[in-house]
C-alpha cells in the first residue's frame, strides 16, 4: 500500500474510567471508501473522534494525511460528520452550508453540494422543519462543501430510504475516484459490501482489516454478516 | 484568528437571532415596557426615576445577554456544533468575537429603542450625554455575554443554565448600589459590592446622570472592561478542542 491516508498505531483510549480502544492499529488507504463496521458501543465513534483530533487519547499515535491527528494544518482538509446531525436547527439549510463553507474554503459550492445530497429544493427551509434523514443530509452537505481530501462520516446513512442510500454511496465512490479518502462507519452489515475495504471493530478491538473479497475468502462464506460472526467467534476463542 | 471567519460567525449568530422574532421582540419590548412602568411608579420624583432608570439601561442588556449567551452556548455544546466547529479552522477567538459582535449589534438595537423611549418620551435625563449611556450599556451587555459563556460550561441542560441567572445576577443587583447607596452598606457588604463588576457599571451610569465625566467614571469603565476580558479568558479556557 502507498502512504495510507490514516495510520493508527497502538491506540489506547479511555472515556472516563472505561477503556474503549485496546491497543488498536490499522491503516486506511487513500482514494478509497473504507467502512468501519461493528455493533454500537464497540468504539467506532471514539476511533473516528481520535482521527479527527477531538478525542483525548491515552497512548499510541494517529497520523492523518502525514500529520499527527489534530494538527492545525488538517483543519481545512477533513470533513467530519457526527452521528447526531450537528447543524443549526434555527437556520435555513443554505445558511448552514454557507456558514460551514466560510469556515473551510469559502468557495461558493452551496447549490452544487445541496444537489448532491438531494436537498436543492429545501435550501430555503429551516432545518428544524426537516425530517431526521434530511437533517443528516444537511450535516453531510456541511462537510462536503469544503471539498476536503478526507471525509470522516459517522453513520451518515441511518434512517434513509434505500434509493437515497444507494445515491449517497454512489456519491462516496465518485468522490473516492476523484482522489478523496472516505472513512464511513455503519452498524448495518449490508453496507459492508459497498466498501472497498473494511475494518471490523467490536469491543474496542479490530477483528478484520481487509477487502470484502479477502474477508469472504478467508472465512469461506459469501455472506459478509456470516463472515463477521465467524471472525468474532474465532478471535474470542483465541483470547 | 481570521477576520472573515469571525465575521461569518457574527453573521451566523445574528441570522439565528433574526430567525427567532419572538426573542427579538422580547429583547426590545420588555425593557421598554418596564421603563415606562418605572416612570409612572416614580411619578412624583423625577430625580429617583433618573437614577434608577439610568441604572436599568445598564442592567437590562446585562441580564438579556447573559441569558441569551448561556443558552446559545449550551446549545452549541450539547448539539455537537461546537465539537464540529473545532474540527474546522475556526479559532476560539473567532467564536468569542463572533458572538460579541453579534450581541453588540443586538444591544445597540435594544438600548437604542429603550433610550429613544426613555430620553425622548419619558424625560429621562443623562447630563453627560446619551453616547456615554450607550457605551456603558454596551460594556455591561458584553460583561453579561462573557459571564453567560463562562457559566454555560457548568450547566448540562437549559434548565440549569437558566437557574444561573438569579445566582449570578441577583447578588450583583442587590449590592450594586441601586437599592441602597454603597456608602451606607455595612463593611462586609461594601467589600462584596466592590468585588462585583455590575457595581462599577451602575456607578458609572450614575456619574453619567450627574454629568460628571471624571477619573471615577474612567476607572469604572476600565474595571468593567477588565472584567469582560477576564470572564472571556476564563470562558475561553472552558472551550476545548479535545475532550475525553
Amino acid at each position: 500500500m502507498a502512504d495510507p491516508a490514516i495510520a493508527v498505531e497502538n491506540l489506547v483510549v479511555y472515556r472516563g474510567k472505561r477503556q474503549v480502544l485496546f491497543d488498536l492499529s490499522c491503516a486506511v488507504p487513500a482514494g478509497q471508501v473504507t467502512g468501519l463496521l461493528g455493533p454500537s458501543g464497540g468504539g467506532k465513534t471514539t476511533l473516528l473522534r481520535s482521527i479527527v483530533g477531538v478525542q483525548v487519547i491515552r497512548s499510541g499515535t494517529v497520523t492523518v494525511l502525514g500529520l499527527p491527528a489534530g494538527d492545525p494544518a488538517l483543519r481545512t482538509r477533513i470533513g467530519y460528520v457526527t452521528q447526531a446531525p450537528s447543524v443549526y436547527a434555527d437556520l435555513s439549510v443554505a445558511d448552514n452550508v454557507r456558514y460551514f463553507a466560510a469556515l473551510t474554503s469559502g468557495a461558493d459550492r452551496v447549490e452544487e453540494v445541496l444537489a448532491s445530497v438531494d436537498l436543492a429544493d429545501r435550501a430555503a427551509d429551516r432545518v428544524d422543519q426537516l425530517s431526521g434523514g434530511q437533517r443528516a443530509r444537511v450535516s453531510l452537505a456541511c462537510a462536503l462543501v469544503g471539498a476536503p481530501p478526507l471525509l470522516v462520516l459517522d453513520e451518515p446513512t441511518v434512517g434513509l430510504d434505500p434509493v437515497l442510500r444507494r445515491d449517497l454511496w454512489n456519491l462516496f465512490h465518485d468522490l473516492a475516484r476523484g482522489g478523496s479518502t472516505i472513512l464511513i462507519s455503519s452498524h448495518v452489515m449490508d453496507e459492508a459490501a459497498r466498501c472497498d475495504r473494511l475494518l471490523l471493530l467490536r469491543d474496542g478491538r479490530l477483528y478484520a482489516d481487509d477487502t470484502p473479497a479477502a474477508i469472504r475468502h478467508q472465512t469461506g462464506t459469501e455472506d459478509l454478516e456470516e463472515a463477521f460472526l465467524r471472525l468474532a467467534t474465532d478471535s474470542e476463542e483465541a483470547r | 484568528m481570521n477576520p472573515a471567519i469571525t465575521a461569518a460567525t457574527a453573521g451566523r449568530v445574528l441570522r439565528q437571532l433574526r430567525n427567532d422574532p419572538r426573542t427579538v421582540a422580547m429583547l426590545v419590548v420588555v425593557p421598554s415596557v418596564l421603563m415606562i412602568l418605572l416612570r409612572y411608579v416614580y411619578n412624583g420624583s423625577q430625580r429617583t426615576f433618573d437614577s434608577i432608570g439610568l441604572s436599568l439601561l445598564g442592567i437590562f442588556p446585562f441580564i438579556t445577554m447573559f441569558l441569551v449567551t448561556s443558552v446559545a452556548m449550551l446549545r452549541e455544546r450539547t448539539s455537537g456544533t461546537l465539537e464540529r466547529l473545532f474540527t474546522t479552522r475556526l479559532a476560539k477567538l473567532d467564536l468569542l468575537l463572533g458572538y460579541a459582535g453579534a450581541f453588540a449589534v443586538a444591544t445597540v438595537v435594544q438600548v437604542g429603542v429603550v433610550s429613544l423611549i426613555a430620553f425622548g418620551w419619558l424625560g429621562l435625563d443623562a447630563r453627560a450625554g446619551v453616547g456615554w449611556v450607550l457605551a456603558l450599556a454596551l460594556a455591561s451587555a458584553l460583561l453579561g455575554m462573557a459571564l453567560g459563556l463562562l457559566v454555560s460550561a457548568f450547566a448540562r441542560t437549559e434548565f440549569q443554565a437558566v437557574q444561573f441567572l438569579p445566582a449570578v445576577v441577583l447578588p450583583q443587583f442587590l449590592l450594586c448600589g441601586l437599592l441602597t447607596p454603597r456608602s451606607e452598606m455595612v463593611d462586609l457588604l461594601r467589600w462584596l459590592s466592590n468585588l462585583l463588576p455590575m457595581s462599577y457599571a451602575v456607578e458609572g451610569l450614575a456619574r453619567v446622570g450627574q454629568g460628571t465625566v471624571d477619573a471615577v467614571l474612567f476607572r469604572d469603565v476600565a474595571v468593567v472592561l477588565a472584567c469582560i476580558v477576564a470572564a472571556l479568558a476564563l470562558g475561553a479556557a472552558t472551550l476545548r478542542r479535545r475532550t475525553s
